[in-house]
């Protein structure tokens, strides 16, 4: 029943995604009418004067942050609503955007989905506010996220996932494994553990979406290129090439767990050792030390596997931006929560409740980089997420309906995980219909 | 639903006693298989067993489970219990975690139950006898659409009710949950169905010739025979209201107007959320609390539910 109708749920999400897609490729409202301004003193005369603010969001932390910030503030209300985790809130959002009613001031929105907003101008092009000049403020990857491909800035960096591997070293150390520095080093400690313990696991993978392009992003695979309504989709540079070479053997090998990264299984083997590594976004601590209270003291933290030896290549996996959106009202208080909960005290809050942060200034800073982990047995883990932050490549992109693209992925590169089907023929599967879908959407998209 | 009592066996060797007898040619089955007494098939008990069995696991699941803690669900066999015993601490947790928000939930859910479900049952009475008993132009057509009504899933609708729902301002209010629970096609059949089979034409006519108005007919003499079926389409309207998850899912964005199906499945989702905690061992205890309401209004009705379920299937 529940199955069911998040399956109906997203197909009629996505009846409305086209029919909001279509409207918005093909009409004219509102055009030329440019970014909005709106300037600091529009924003002081907003708190002044207060309000009510409604802000879509999942992020645990923002709790404490709003409360903050309506102590500073006693005019201001900021009602924090859950509307769901990612996709859901996403339809929930269409939704509410679909009958012009309901939109809130503020939403969270990932990186991966803020160009199909963006492009379809459902949120504010926040440079009129000043935003331009917080771009220093952020690490690469986030703040090429928030531009969405694109000139406008369209929210602001919340949080981030620089890349790296999580391992439990309980379990490489009682079988004598060495902690990769390379995937091919990774693909070998995968073979030693399942031979040492066949019950064992490197990893996790049944297949996803994010983690799939966050390893191309790392593998220097630029599969998509975006210029307004002109996209192109490749899966066949030299990038892709490596990541299939390399991840089609722990698949053929059968070496990777096929368990759905955060069903209770998931915990579970997280928790048994029999999942003995993630590679995955520096968000994760939070969740290990909630979720997996069991191990602690077994898990250490160890710079992403590169793809050429010696390299320092890292990625984004996840985070997301808070936004403005179009049809939500009080821009001017709204612009004021939100640089202050990711530029502002906001961060240090967040960071506190342990988010981890997008901006340079927390993730440079002694105090946070020297921060000792018990979870992590006393390790300085930020150290290795710093690191890995600064060596994102900042030209990746999304696609403007990345939503809908993730969420064919498991009908086509899915295959590979579970017929004999190869991960590069899925991969081929996913652009032929990533292209049809774009192209059916009002896209020129190319291969 | 689930009892086990094995229907006779179709066939000849079904056929009562009586009729062997008279036809004394044919080999007299060694016993007679009667209504009373009937054959027993180890087959049908076997099948009836596994589909017993089917429906008992999760359940016998969800009890194991919901007095496990956190680390327990991810340690130990589902089907048996881990070494500490932590129901009652789930318990008291589920009700207090997050500022008791729980119990907002459950409030919130026996509010559209007892105002959803109950006002579609009175309604769905009301248009039933009135379909059944009183003949106006318009019946068939009136039949025609809820047969249709019938055949639509309510999830199909339930986009176009946001949007009507949203221009009326009503979302995000425990109306937008209520309104819709309101209408039971189903239920409007069963009680047509059911009120034509149960109430005697002349029994109103009776009523109305020692000079009862119409209203009064209806309470004193309509509704109690109606009773059994009140009672099963109140069952139907319950469950689907108590199970509904769709519609509150789209209409209402509010935590506070939550009822328990997507209140636990916040709670679910935690794990899935960066920095969120995962509380399984609350969601699991949730639901076990959730199911129990439910579970014992299908035991305390089941009398009335299964002699309005058989209403019409015999003539008498």
């Amino acid at each position: 029943m529940h199955k069911h109708s998040r399956r109906l749920l997203r197909g009629i999400g996505l009846v409305c995604a086209l029919a909001l897609g279509a409207t918005a490729c093909g009409g004219s409202d509102d055009g030329g009418s440019g970014p909005k301004n709106v300037s600091e003193s529009d924003v002081r005369a907003a708190l002044e004067k207060g309000g009510t603010l409604t802000v879509w969001a999942w992020e645990p932390t923002l709790k404490e942050v709003a409360a903050d910030f309506e102590k500073e503030h006693p005019g201001v209300e900021v009602n924090l609503v859950n509307a769901g985790t990612g996709n859901d809130q996403y339809k929930a959002l269409q939704n509410a955007m679909s009958a012009k009613k309901g939109v809130p001031d503020v939403a969270q929105v990932e990186y991966y989905a803020m160009g199909q907003y963006a492009l379809t101008k459902q949120l504010t092009d926040l440079t009129g506010f000043g935003a331009g000049k917080l771009a220093d403020q952020y690490s690469p990857g986030p703040w090429n996220g928030v531009k969405a491909g694109g000139e406008g800035v369209y929210g602001l960096p919340m949080d981030s996932g620089p890349m790296a591997l999580f391992y439990n070293k309980k379990v490489f150390d009682r079988h004598g494994i060495e902690v990769p520095t390379t995937w091919d080093e990774y693909v070998d400690a995968a073979r030693a553990l399942r031979k040492a313990d066949p019950k064992a696991y490197i990893t996790n993978d049944a297949g996803d979406a994010g983690f799939a392009t966050s390893l191309l992003w790392q593998a220097g695979s630029r599969p998509y290129t975006v210029d307004g309504t002109e996209v192109r989709i490749d899966f066949s540079d030299e990038g892709a090439k490596k990541y299939t070479g390399t991840w089609q053997k722990l698949l053929d090998e059968k070496l990777v767990a096929p368990v759905t990264s955060w069903s209770d299984e998931w915990y579970k083997g997280l928790g048994d050792g029999t999942i003995a590594t993630l590679a995955i976004g520096a968000w994760m601590p939070a969740n290990l030390a909630s979720g997996v209270k069991d191990t602690a003291g077994d898990w250490r933290v160890a710079p992403l596997p590169q793809w050429e030896a010696g390299a320092e290549a890292s990625a984004e996996n996840g985070g997301s931006a808070l936004t403005l959106p179009e049809l939500g009202g009080n821009e001017a208080l709204a612009y004021a929560f939100v640089e202050y909960a990711t530029a502002g005290k906001g961060v240090d809050t967040r960071v506190e409740g342990g988010a981890f942060p997008a901006t340079t200034a927390q993730l440079n800073s002694r105090e946070f980089q020297d921060t000792k982990f018990p979870y992590f047995g006393g390790q300085q883990v930020n150290k290795i997420f710093a690191e890995s932050a600064a060596n994102v490549a900042d030209d990746w992109s999304y696609l403007p309906y990345q939503v809908y693209a993730n969420s064919i992925f498991n009908d086509t590169v899915g295959k590979a995980y579970i017929s004999d089907t190869t991960l590069a023929e899925g991969l081929k599967a996913w652009q032929d219909a990533s292209v049809e879908y774009g192209n059916e959407q009002g896209f020129t998209v190319e291969k | 639903m689930t009892t086990t009592v094995t229907p006779a066996a179709p066939g000849p060797a079904a056929s009562p006693s009586g009729a062997s007898r008279s036809v004394p040619r044919l080999r007299t089955p060694r016993r007679g298989h009667t209504a009373g007494r009937p054959r027993r098939s180890v087959l049908l008990t076997v099948l009836t067993g596994l589909v017993l069995l089917y429906s008992l696991v999760p359940l016998v699941w969800l009890l194991i489970s919901a007095t496990k803690t956190q680390e327990g669900l991810s340690r130990s066999f589902g089907l048996w219990f881990d070494g500490d015993f932590a129901l009652w601490d789930n318990i008291t947790e589920t009700f207090t975690y997050a500022d008791g928000v729980f119990t907002r939930w459950l409030l919130n859910t026996v509010l559209y139950v007892v105002v959803g479900a109950g006002g579609a049952t009175f309604l769905a009475v009301l248009g039933g006898y009135a379909l059944a008993k009183f003949d106006f132009p318009g019946r068939r057509a009136v039949l025609a659409v809820v047969i249709g009504a019938v055949a639509v899933p309510g999830t199909a609708l339930a986009v176009p009710t946001f949007l009507m729902f949203s221009a009326m301002g009503l979302t995000n209010t425990p109306w937008a949950v209520i309104i819709p629970s309101l209408i039971s096609p189903f239920g409007l059949y069963l009680m047509w169905v059911f009120a034509g089979e149960a109430i005697p034409t002349e029994l109103l006519e009776a009523a109305r010739i020692d000079g009862a108005g119409e209203v009064r007919t209806f309470f004193t003499v309509a509704l109690p025979l109606l009773a059994p079926g009140i009672v099963t389409v109140s069952l139907f309207t319950m469950v689907a209201t108590w199970n509904n998850y769709f519609l509150p899912l789209i209409m209402i964005k509010d935590p506070d107007w939550y009822p328990l199906t997507l209140g636990l499945n916040s709670w679910n989702a935690q794990a899935e959320t960066a920095g969120g905690q995962p509380v399984f061992h609350l969601v699991v205890t949730g639901s076990l609390i959730t199911i129990v309401p439910l579970v014992a209004a299908f035991l305390l009705l089941q009398k009335y539910w299964q002699s309005g379920l058989a209403a019409g299937s015999v003539k008498e």
